[in-house]
């Protein structure tokens, strides 16, 4: 059962200045509206890990690791590896994270990481294949948040992506049925760079990339992935509030931009 | 234990659909309103397949006592589909889907309830998905605000739930479980229809964004369509009263007239 | 400026009412200069106010009401009553006890105990806590003998009747106590059983045809039809269904 959320009590002064302050064009940090945190990609934190990314927008601190196993395949896609997607909400990151199993914006933030990767069909899921029917990799995905102020989806997604980018497959034979490994290794086979864009809505305006604060006093969020080709592959409207049509064609449009730039601090 | 395989053609080149609709069609809907005797209000509706059952209780009393809000009404949902509702057997347990969904379908709902009427207390709302056909989301909550309504809680507006999406080349409106699993993408919302706001939105599939316009405006029409629906089905449940009463508020007027 | 409905029209949540200058009653609120329905019921139209009369709601308790509840929790410090409002009710020590005395459960449960039902008047209801009861007056107290049924809380008012119009006729046609709770109970205490049977069945059938016109006459008749197969013999005792909310 999902339940109203107890929200942060935020001081009416500071809301009110925060209003003001966006009314203006400008954040609580100096930002302007359309404007991201500083970006950081650290690939390849975790050796252990056959993929990783630690990522830092602004103060948000997100790890993500890929761990590659061999399984069997899904009965209606025999022939396809599977791609899994877990987000922890780690009690360090927040005084309001609570040690358990994944509550609802932990499993919502799942998802719609999971559903960038997969309607942009980023992995060649059949790629993964080892025998037809039998045997598949999965590759699990876990997103770990390290510290939150705000904007988990985009710092989550950013990592996920780029812990897949540098994810090394083992090389490996099947041998009368037994899977047998190699020596080398070769990267995954991903066909897509999808980019998660999040933008919050606050007084009537929207704001890209939206810190903690900002979250704590929006009405609601809306986040858009995007692919290399101006594709949109997932949308996820968030929050207490509404948008207007007018507003989501507006945010698509910024999504757009931002997801360029985005896709090219990746490339660098 | 029948698993659901992609049909030769989705939609032919005329644009029929794999159930003989048109693209712009919305499945059979039929609504119910006042159908459990227990619960505050309920609702029934049968879209397509779809076969979805919503009960409200509330306001009521919140227990666990710290989970109630100070100043306004705390709003639980929960949506949960019958083990029997698809074609392999769901477990009963709640999975992952249904959690966000739970989620989602809570914060379609609250921007339109006075929860501010009703400080400390909760307002129950239970969507079960008797059988499920796609689009369940938008089925539940347009059942959930007549129910909702039904039980009384004060709305700004009744909410309506539907989705388009693109099946091959085509964008179409409210599709079944067929289209949503092998077609293009899928966008469910939610619109509060006076104000044209949407409290819901997701999108999952490939859409450029001139594709996502117009899958965008041919759902918000689509919840219009159900809206007009809805407040028929309100106006149904309380007929006996409201032409009584019509008929008395005319009578009155007539004898004024009389005396006069 | 103009009205978008004539009166006693059946209206739903977020149908615009009016656009001008108008006041928003019960069960509608403004936006800008449009009065708009929060709850389906029939519109009224008194002067410049726009109100709608919801045709189900809870029961909000009001300062002075007069209420039927259940003793549902015992605490150090009285006892909590369910009286069907978002809210439980509560209804202390002090108010039934005047010296000081030893709280003990033991005590307290002779007085009320769980499960027992009291006619009660709510004396102070704010947004900050819920309702306060007291059972000190004429008339109030534990309800020992008779039967409590549940109707809608919006059908009450047609129930008691203009200046109590028809709860008068009901007492005057049928030898029962009739105790009419704001909160949507009524208790209703006659000598016989079938006198109690009666009345029950008079009020489910106000409760169904609330708004009927020539209603009173029609219970009437229908008491009276009753009574007189019962003095011809043909007891048909009536299955009325209550529900003990």
């Amino acid at each position: 059962m999902s339940i109203t959320p107890l929200g942060e009590v935020v001081a009416r002064i500071r809301q009110k200045h925060l209003a003001d302050l966006i009314t203006r064009g400008k954040r609580l940090d100096g930002r302007g509206l359309a404007d991201y945190r500083e970006i950081k990609i650290d690939p390849g934190v975790v050796e252990k890990a056959e993929g990783s990314a630690l990522v830092n927008i602004g103060n948000t601190k997100v790890m993500a690791g890929v761990k590659i196993e061999p399984g069997e395949p899904f009965p209606d896609t025999p022939n396809e590896g599977i791609l899994t997607v877990n987000a922890e909400l780690v009690p360090l990151a927040s005084p309001t994270f609570e040690l358990g199993p994944p509550n609802e914006n932990a499993i919502e933030l799942a998802r719609v990481v999971d559903r960038g990767l997969r309607e942009s069909k980023t992995l060649d899921l059949p790629k993964l294949c080892i025998t037809p029917g039998k045997k598949v990799f999965v590759v699990f995905i876990d997103i770990y948040i390290l510290n939150h102020d705000g904007n988990l989806v985009d710092a989550s997604s950013l990592a996920a992506l780029v812990a897949l980018l540098n994810t090394k497959m083992p090389n490996y034979e099947v041998i009368e049925g037994a899977l047998e490994f190699k020596p080398g290794h070769t990267q995954l086979p991903m066909q897509k760079i999808p980019i998660a864009v999040t933008l919050a809505k606050i007084n009537g305006k929207l704001v890209v990339d939206p810190a903690l604060i900002e979250e704590q006093v929006m009405d609601a969020k809306i986040t858009i992935t995007v692919d290399q080709n101006e594709k949109i592959c997932a949308m996820q409207k968030s929050g207490l509030g509404v948008f207007t049509v007018d507003m989501v064609k507006e945010a698509v449009g910024l999504a757009l931009e931002k997801a360029k730039e985005i896709r090219a601090a990746v490339a660098a | 234990m029948f698993q659901a395989q992609p049909p030769e053609k989705l939609i032919d080149e005329k644009g029929t659909r794999v159930d003989g609709r048109s693209p712009y069609d919305l499945r059979p809907i039929k609504l119910e309103v006042g159908v459990l005797e227990n619960a505050d209000g309920s609702a029934y509706i049968e879209q397509g397949k779809n076969k979805i059952l919503v009960a409200v209780y509330g306001p009521r009393e919140v227990h666990p006592k710290h989970l109630a809000l100070p100043d306004r009404a705390t709003i639980r949902c929960r949506y949960h589909m019958a083990p029997f509702s698809t074609d392999t057997r769901k477990s009963p347990a709640p999975s992952r889907r249904e959690i966000e969904l739970s989620k989602i379908i809570r914060e379609a709902l609250e921007p339109s309830v006075f929860a501010e009427l009703y400080p400390r207390t909760t307002i129950d709302v239970f969507i079960e998905v008797l059988q499920s056909d796609g689009g369940t989301r938008g089925a539940g909550i347009t059942a959930a605000s007549l129910a909702l309504a039904d039980a009384g809680i004060p709305l700004r507006d009744l909410i309506v739930g539907c989705a388009a999406g693109k099946v091959e080349d085509w964008i179409v409106l409210d599709l079944n479980d067929l289209e949503d699993k092998f077609g293009n993408a899928d966008l469910p919302v939610a619109l509060l229809p006076r104000s044209s706001e949407l409290t819901l939105l997701q999108m999952d599939g490939l859409l450029s964004s001139e594709e996502f316009e117009e899958a965008l405006k041919l759902a918000t029409e689509g919840c219009r369509q159900i809206h007009t629906m809805q407040r028929e089905a309100l106006r149904q449940k309380y007929s006996a009263v409201r032409e009584v009463a019509e008929e008395e508020a005319v009578e009155s007027e007539v004898e004024k007239k009389e005396e006069a | 400026m103009p009205i978008f409905f004539e009166k006693k029209q059946l209206v739903t949540p977020g149908e615009l009412l009016a656009e001008g200058d108008y006041i928003a009653g019960d069960n509608t609120y403004k936006e800008d200069d449009k009065i708009l329905a929060s709850r389906v019921g029939l519109i009224g139209i008194e002067g410049q106010i726009l109100y709608v009369t919801a045709l189900k709601g809870c029961y909000i308790p009001s300062v002075g009401d007069f209420v039927i509840g259940k003793v549902i929790d015992i605490s150090m410090s009285g006892w909590v009553v369910d009286i069907n409002a978002p809210y439980e009710a509560m209804l202390f020590v002090s108010d039934v006890i005047e010296r000081s005395f030893n709280p003990q459960k033991d005590v307290l449960t002779q007085i009320y105990n769980l499960g027992d039902l009291v006619k009660a008047k709510v004396t102070a209801y704010d947004r900050t806590r819920g309702p306060i009861l007291t059972t000190r007056g004429p008339g109030l107290g534990k309800i020992t003998r008779g039967r409590v049924i549940g109707i809608t809380p919006a059908k009450i008012p047609r129930v008691i009747g203009a200046k109590g119009s028809m709860v008068n006729m009901l007492k005057q046609e049928i030898n029962c106590y009739i105790g009419i709770g704001q909160n949507g109970r009524i208790l209703v205490s006659g000598v016989t059983p079938e006198d109690e049977d009666l009345a029950i069945l008079a009020i489910r059938k106000i409760e169904a045809e609330a708004h009927t016109l020539g209603l009173t006459d029609r219970i009437r008749e229908l008491i009276q039809e009753v009574k007189s197969k019962r003095e011809g013999g043909n007891v048909s005792s009536s299955t009325s269904r209550e529900t003990d909310r």
